[in-house]
């Protein structure tokens, strides 16, 4: 899944990962987060891009929580899905960007 | 391809930058067509000027009126007045009588209940029954789930998870919209489709309420708007030219 973050503040890909960790912890406690299996496998931090990987089973899951994503290391901040995709190759084809 | 729209995308007309900024990142966000909740008394300047921004940031606009009325006699002469200036109709519904009302009146398009007091959501299966026979749909706004927290959100999830229910049941087509009054709780469809799992909304379902049902209500409303419109079924074809 191929992210992008709309945010003031800096950003590494540790903070991303932790905001949409949260999010997938405040809605479907840790018994949801355990099934998400998130993991970050790419980032370009200058377009604020990120491409993390989940379950595809909780792909709506995972959607519905980085959409919910109003704040980011404490401030004012979304996560956008660009892409999503079952490998890298189709999802930088997608997203032409990443 | 679907074609994607955001019946109530609250732009402040006060400032005419934020406005732009707020359609420009619509578009940008996959939305084909916003509506724009304008005040009973806007100006056609004013919705030129609106008309002329989405024009520019390629979005089609529809225009809105929101009527919040305290008794169905009220919302009756707002209707009587208004409709035919406006696109899209909503109704907020503050007391059961109101909702009766707009729930069979086949000049309301939308039906809205309160988000933060949830003994003034009236959405129940009488009300649905009245919408179903009608042209009425139920809208969902978006952007409160985003804004509300903790036990509030559970509550409100909870409420919409039964009216979807109800109005699946009752086949009383569903809009979803953002209600964002900032560029901060906007969001493309498919977010929001995957946001509406929260209430076990299917993702069908979800993308044909973002895409399908306000594309007819507002098409269905632009046809009778129209100076070819004469009565439901009945339209002028063509006009005989002077000579």
């Amino acid at each position: 899944m191929a992210l992008e973050v709309v945010s003031e503040q800096p950003l590494n890909e540790q903070i991303v990962l932790d905001a949409v960790q949260a999010s997938v912890h405040r809605l479907f406690g840790e018994y949801g987060a355990s099934k998400a299996n998130l993991k970050l496998t790419k980032t370009i931090p200058e377009k604020r891009q990120f491409v993390i990987r989940c379950s595809h089973k909780e792909l709506d899951h995972v959607r519905a929580a980085i959409a919910s994503t109003t704040m980011i290391n404490g401030k004012n901040g979304a996560i956008q899905v660009l892409g999503v995709s079952g490998t890298l190759k189709a999802l930088s084809k997608k997203t032409q960007n990443i | 391809m679907k074609r994607f729209a955001d019946l109530h995308l609250r732009v402040p007309l006060e400032d005419p930058s934020k406005a732009e900024s707020m359609i420009q990142k619509a578009s940008a966000l996959g939305y084909n067509l916003v509506g724009i909740p304008l005040s009973p008394h806007a100006t056609r300047e004013q919705i030129s000027q609106l008309r002329h921004i989405c024009s520019e940031a390629k979005v089609d606009l529809a225009t809105r009126v929101n009527f919040s009325p305290r008794t169905p006699n009220e919302l009756l002469h707002s209707l009587r007045r208004l409709r035919r200036k406006f696109e899209i109709v909503a109704v907020r519904c503050h007391t059961k009588d109101v909702a009766r009302q707009a729930a069979k009146d086949r000049r309301v398009d939308l039906l809205q209940f309160s988000v933060t007091n949830l003994r003034k959501r009236f959405f129940d299966e009488a009300e649905a029954e009245l919408a179903s026979q009608a042209l009425s749909s139920l809208e969902i706004e978006l952007a409160p789930i985003l804004q509300l927290t903790s036990f509030s959100r559970v509550r409100l999830l909870s409420s919409l998870r039964r009216e979807v229910a109800t109005a699946e049941r009752f086949k009383v087509p569903i809009t979803l919209s953002s209600g964002a009054t900032d560029e901060h709780f906007m969001r493309g469809p498919r977010d929001y489709a995957a946001l509406t799992t929260l209430f076990d909304m299917s993702m069908s379902s979800a993308l044909r309420a973002l895409s399908e049902t306000p594309w007819v209500t507002v098409e269905r409303n632009r046809k009778k708007l129209s100076a070819d419109y004469v009565a439901p079924g009945v339209h002028v074809v063509g006009r005989k030219t002077g000579d």
